[in-house]
């Protein structure tokens, strides 16, 4: 088996692995670790695929920044260990809520099912093309400024948003 | 086997090695350069000139007896100083320390002196070094020991905060060097101006490098900046429960980290292995002779400077050094464009 594929199935199996384990943990900083496990797994897999730049961006920003953050708060609201689950009659969600869930995870099933067959299929675009731009810094740039400039421009306004409303909601008497 | 995947093995067994050591000569100079400060003589009783202190210091740790405090959380316990001295060693490995060599012509074709040439290096130190902030708040969570969460909640406010200014001073070297691979960004300072000048970054960026040098002692909290293990308040801050070959691990994690701060440092701002006088073959010495400055420079603050206050700490990181980052990373970009164009 060549090296490539030895280290795409450790890592696939160790992001799947550790996702899995991270709703089945019932200490919440466990949770969180588990979690940048799998994006370092992630990061892993962005490598085998010629996309360093991606993989370094994964790291830096949510295994970097986003996790601290998660881990602060964990920390911070000193999170209790989950209870056992509660008794079958009285189950902690309402029903309601519950069918919700229910009927997006079919949808997501089916969604996904979908798009796999599209990829199987062959009808997107694979290959050196493909990848080129991903691998290159320059031209993620170019692209990000130009052809998507206005999704960029949008998405910044959303994040300053987000933080305006933050400090807004955390300090009432401004 | 192929030859070129064993001197790559070779190469990171010798980075390996060559880390461990520097700790050991670190914990040496420290202890010699502060005894020299202080006018003490310092370690002279283990070998020659006490410089067998450092086996000495780490035979001790060896043999002392693990502790984990009531109530802490064994797994997250045993694993934080591991995920700490991991990450130390993990950001050298994409740090170019020499030029291209044979080894004397020992070999058939030139190896480059870096474990990964990866040509988003700079990037791959910067997220690394975010992992650091890892090892320390998990120690300081799972020692359930106010101590020990007081100071890992202090470590991680300040490794955030002066993240911020790191990774803008950083930026604006890319800007100037106009790559984001370490060994280009080498390569771009060979040569002089008016054939006395080195073509270094820090005389393009001398802000940079202060910025730089300033963010990266915090974020390997050293002393002026050492809050995570302030004495006075904390006891001994995030490791206060770590006895034995734990607290060994983190102890080494910080020497590398501050040998790889000044590694990188000496990549980006003073020219990596480039130097008047030597072949470039032997480009290493220079490269030593540099990092070895860096790391005095590192040691002399610690024992000169006492320790800021939190609340000051948090002011100069936000309300100082951030503003002039921004304003050195939009200077260096509006005088990037003019030059080029």
């Amino acid at each position: 088996m060549p090296l490539d594929a030895i280290a795409f199935y450790v890592l696939a199996v160790l992001a799947v692995a550790a996702s899995l384990m991270v709703i089945g943990q019932r200490n919440p900083i466990h949770s969180v670790l588990l979690l940048i496990a799998s994006f370092m797994a992630l990061a892993g897999l962005y490598v085998l695929l010629d996309a360093p730049f991606v993989a370094v961006i994964q790291i830096i920003i949510y295994a970097g920044a986003i996790m601290v953050l998660f881990l602060f708060v964990v920390m911070l609201l000193n999170a209790p260990r989950e209870q056992e689950a509660a008794d079958i009659a009285h189950p902690p969600v309402a029903h309601g809520p519950r069918r919700l869930g229910a009927l997006l995870a079919v949808v997501f099933a089916v969604e996904l099912v979908w798009l796999l067959n599209g990829l199987l299929g062959g009808t997107s675009e694979t290959g050196a093309e493909a990848a080129a731009p991903v691998s290159s810094v320059r031209e993620i740039g170019r692209v990000l400024f130009t052809q998507y400039g206005f999704a960029f421009e949008v998405t910044s306004i959303l994040i300053i948003v987000a933080m305006v409303g933050a400090v807004v909601l955390a300090k009432r008497e401004i | 086997m192929n030859p070129v995947l064993i001197v790559q093995l070779a190469l990171v067994l010798f980075v390996f090695v060559a880390l461990l050591s520097s700790a050991a000569v670190m914990v040496y100079a420290e202890r010699k350069i502060a005894a020299g400060l202080q006018q003490r003589l310092g370690p002279y009783l283990v070998g020659p000139r006490g410089v067998l202190q450092p086996f000495a210091d780490v035979l001790k740790l060896m043999v002392k007896e693990t502790l984990k405090p009531k109530g802490a959380d064994t797994i997250l316990f045993m694993l934080a100083p591991v995920i700490a001295a991991t990450a130390a060693f993990a950001a050298f490995a994409v740090v170019p320390f020499g030029a291209e060599t044979t080894l004397f012509g020992l070999l058939d074709r030139p190896v480059k002196l870096q474990v990964a040439d990866v040509n988003v290096a700079i990037l791959v130190v910067f997220a690394i070094a975010s992992m650091n902030v890892y090892g320390i708040v998990l120690a300081g969570w799972s020692s359930n020991s106010k101590y020990s969460l007081l100071g890992a909640l202090r470590s991680a406010s300040q490794m955030i905060s002066y993240e911020l200014s790191y990774g803008l001073a950083l930026a604006s070297v890319l800007l100037v060097a106009g790559s984001l691979s370490l060994a280009d960004i080498v390569h771009a300072q060979g040569g002089t101006w008016l054939r006395v000048l080195p073509r270094w970054f820090i005389f393009v960026q001398p802000l940079g490098f202060v910025i730089y040098m300033i963010a990266g002692i915090a974020e390997t909290n050293r002393a002026p900046f050492d809050f995570p293990e302030a004495e006075q308040e904390l006891v001994a801050g995030y490791h206060t429960e770590y006895s034995s070959m734990s607290f060994a691990m983190f102890f080494l994690a910080e020497y590398i980290n501050m040998v790889t701060v000044s590694a990188v440092a000496t990549d980006l701002f003073l020219g990596g292995w480039q130097g008047p006088f030597l072949p470039a073959s032997l480009g290493w010495i220079w490269f030593l002779v540099k990092v070895a400055a860096l790391l005095f420079f590192y040691i002399w603050m610690r024992w000169t400077l006492p320790r800021y206050r939190y609340d000051q700490l948090m002011q100069f990181g936000w309300k100082v050094l951030l503003p002039l980052a921004v304003l050195n990373l939009v200077l260096t970009a509006a005088g990037v464009i003019s030059f080029a164009s």
